[in-house]
């Protein structure tokens, strides 16, 4: 074992995310107005300034007091140059929406890039620097083939060490939830079988169950959803037999690339009562971060929520590769921010990113829905899904806490630097109970929902972004 | 000059534009959009820099990782970096043992478009005894049923290197294969 060893490990713990925060001392932000394109595998005859264009055209026309002249600046992300060739793309969003000479700035940080710029949207007014800040994102996938398009992918990952093995961001991913079985199913529900193979091999085979639980979820929610990619009504055993990707993950357990916009404009309070008499108050924000590669995540001490107790994980190696301890500090953050301690009683619903199956399990751990371990067991209790939609085996805590009511990324799609914007328009809709009105179906609305998160993640869990939202009138 | 053709399906254009370089697509509403080729390859001169010796190593047989230089702290790295990301002081070279026990693995059957012909391959995370950290690297000579974690690897290192993290690989260890029984270490988790 890696780590138990002469060491200094001991210390490998994350001491800035045990300090006491700093006091917020920004203004209040809301969020009046999102908009977002449908996603989806190609949109041949839009670009990405159409494809934001459209957007913010949806996002303009609910909040008619909202004039392009009134908007101060932009903060624009997209994830990746490669995808499009086009160096500085941002700009010519800028341009397109007719915003110069207004500031702006171009927002990238993995597959948390849409989390970022709809944090760095809320700075920019929380600071006093704009009154109304629009923050645009998208990403066009479709002008490579799909495995260019995972090599590109994997250029986020360590060129010297990682990338060089295969490039396959999948393949990162199964590392790690092959080892999270093996921490918490191996060591947990099958610690008993003698034979270590045996064990591990049932281990795996229970948690790809689960994993394909997550996967039914998601996609069957999304089919009361007209702008998700891949709304669809699948079995257990449907997810089970897709292709196998990356062992143990398999098709329909993965998101897939995708075309697509989405826009929020963030105000201050005065500016929010100008434009909408149903306003989002942008609670809470946290970030965090990870190593890049891998193999040097630390094994060290839970960094715990209020909630949690250290003898909760006496035995417990953190973060390894088990889990995302980036996903943990900006839960605390955003979390401490808001006033929130325990996010299952005090939050209505996550939207959260799902781009494996298995790092929604390990997310619901991360952000305290429940404790390290428990992932598997809050699956199967049903904790996360929706009471109001039928799913094909029983799920008894129902509406709990709903986890990607709007689909996720594995239904919906992953245009990267769209995609926490996305989150964050579709929150805002369930918070403002207009989900009926603008996917024309009632279904997926969580009703009295009063606040809710939105969680952004960057490769193998290098950065993730959680943001609260709540209700703001 | 020839007519484009023109095409509904989006996935029906590609073989279109290897062929010919340029297609229209026209979409449900009606839209059509002229798609064109756009080749795109170069060769970076790329440095290893202050990571050098490790892949300079590897050519001749040797896994090297880092030892940071602090007395005091004295973590060691299975994947070596320049500077301690403990303490921040500077690292100095280490041979590593050429034996460690699979800390995770997987079996990749698809991957990125330069290496799908080689697919499928075995990725896997490798603990070292006496290092803090972990090596990621292929699993070759074997098959997915044989691999658990907890399992003795060796490294194998390729005679004829390129200079890349493939150089080196590991393979289930001689003899070493036979999974521990019940209730011993390999764990990954803390000593009381």
């Amino acid at each position: 074992m890696a780590t138990s060893r002469n060491r200094s490990s001991a210390r490998r713990t994350s001491p800035s995310i045990h300090r006491p925060g700093p006091r917020w001392s920004g203004r209040r932000v809301y969020m009046v107005t999102g908009g977002v394109t449908k996603f989806a595998k190609a949109h041949p005859s839009m670009d990405f300034r159409l494809m934001v264009k459209r957007a913010y055209d949806q996002a303009l026309a609910e909040v008619p007091n909202l004039t392009r002249d009134q908007i101060d600046g932009s903060r624009i992300s997209y994830f990746s140059d490669h995808f499009t060739r086009q160096l500085k793309a941002a700009s010519m969003v800028q341009d397109y929406l007719g915003l110069n000479p207004k500031g702006s700035v171009r927002i990238e940080w993995g597959g948390a890039t849409g989390g970022e710029c709809f944090q760095a949207g809320y700075e920019a007014v929380a600071s006093g620097r704009m009154d109304v800040c629009l923050a645009a994102g998208f990403e066009t996938m479709s002008r490579v083939q799909t495995w260019k398009g995972n090599e590109f992918i994997a250029l986020a990952s360590d060129t010297n060490f990682d990338f060089p093995l295969g490039g396959f961001y999948t393949g990162y991913y199964a590392l790690m939830v092959i080892r999270h079985i093996y921490e918490y199913l191996r060591l947990g529900k099958f610690a008993n079988v003698k034979d270590e193979r045996e064990a591990q091999r049932l281990a795996i085979a229970e948690g790809q169950r689960i994993m394909s639980w997550v996967s039914v979820k998601n996609h069957l929610n999304a089919l009361h959803n007209p702008y998700a990619q891949y709304p669809k009504k699948l079995s257990v055993d449907d997810v089970l037999r897709s292709e196998m990707i990356s062992y143990p993950l398999t098709r329909e357990q993965i998101c897939t690339m995708s075309d697509g916009a989405a826009v929020a404009v963030f105000c201050s309070e005065e500016k929010a009562k100008e434009f909408t008499d149903k306003p989002i108050l942008v609670k809470g924000v946290g970030t965090g971060t990870d190593t890049m590669r891998l193999a040097d995540r630390p094994f060290g001490k839970v960094p715990l929520m209020p909630h949690e107790s250290a003898r909760d994980y006496e035995k417990l190696r953190y973060p390894g590769v088990h889990s995302f301890r980036a996903g943990r500090a900006a839960g605390l953050e955003a979390y401490r921010h808001a006033g929130i301690e325990n996010p299952t009683k005090e939050l209505d619903f996550i939207e959260l990113h799902d781009a494996y199956a298995s790092s929604e399990i390990q997310t619901y751990e991360d952000l305290g829905l429940c404790r390290y371990g428990e992932g598997y067991d809050f699956v199967l209790q049903g904790d996360p899904f929706l009471k109001q939609i039928q799913y094909p085996f029983p799920v008894p805590n129902a509406g709990a806490i709903p986890v990607n009511p709007s689909g996720g990324l594995i239904a919906c799609g992953h245009p990267v630097g769209a995609t926490g914007l996305m989150q964050g328009v579709f929150a805002f809709w369930q918070l403002q109970g207009t989900i009926a009105e603008h996917f024309g179906d009632p279904k997926l609305q969580i009703q009295g929902a009063k606040r809710g998160a939105i969680h952004s993640h960057a490769g193998t869990g290098s950065a993730v972004t959680v943001s609260i939202l709540e209700r703001g009138f | 000059m020839a007519p484009l053709k023109k095409f509904d399906k989006f996935r029906d254009i590609q073989a279109e534009i290897d062929r010919s370089g340029s297609a229209i697509f026209q979409d449900a509403n009606g839209v059509e959009a002229l798609i064109i080729k756009s080749p795109y390859q170069i060769n970076y001169i790329h440095s290893y820099a202050e990571d050098s010796a490790f892949f300079l190593g590897l050519a001749e047989g040797h896994l090297l990782g880092s030892r940071c230089t602090n007395k005091e702290c004295g973590f060691v790295y299975a994947t070596p970096r320049g500077h301690c990301m403990e303490c921040g002081e500077p690292t100095a070279w280490l041979e590593l043992p050429k034996g460690g026990k699979l800390h995770s693995w997987t079996t990749c059957h698809f991957g990125s478009e330069a290496f799908l012909k080689e697919t499928p391959y075995n990725l896997c995370l490798v603990e070292f005894e006496g290092a803090g950290s972990l090596l990621l690297a292929r699993l070759k000579d074997c098959v997915e049923s044989d691999l658990y974690v907890g399992m003795p690897v060796e490294a194998r290192f390729d005679p004829k290197p390129k200079y890349s993290i493939t150089d080196v690989w590991f393979v289930p260890a001689k003899g070493g294969s036979a999974p521990p029984k019940a209730g011993s270490s390999g764990r990954g988790r803390a000593r009381p």
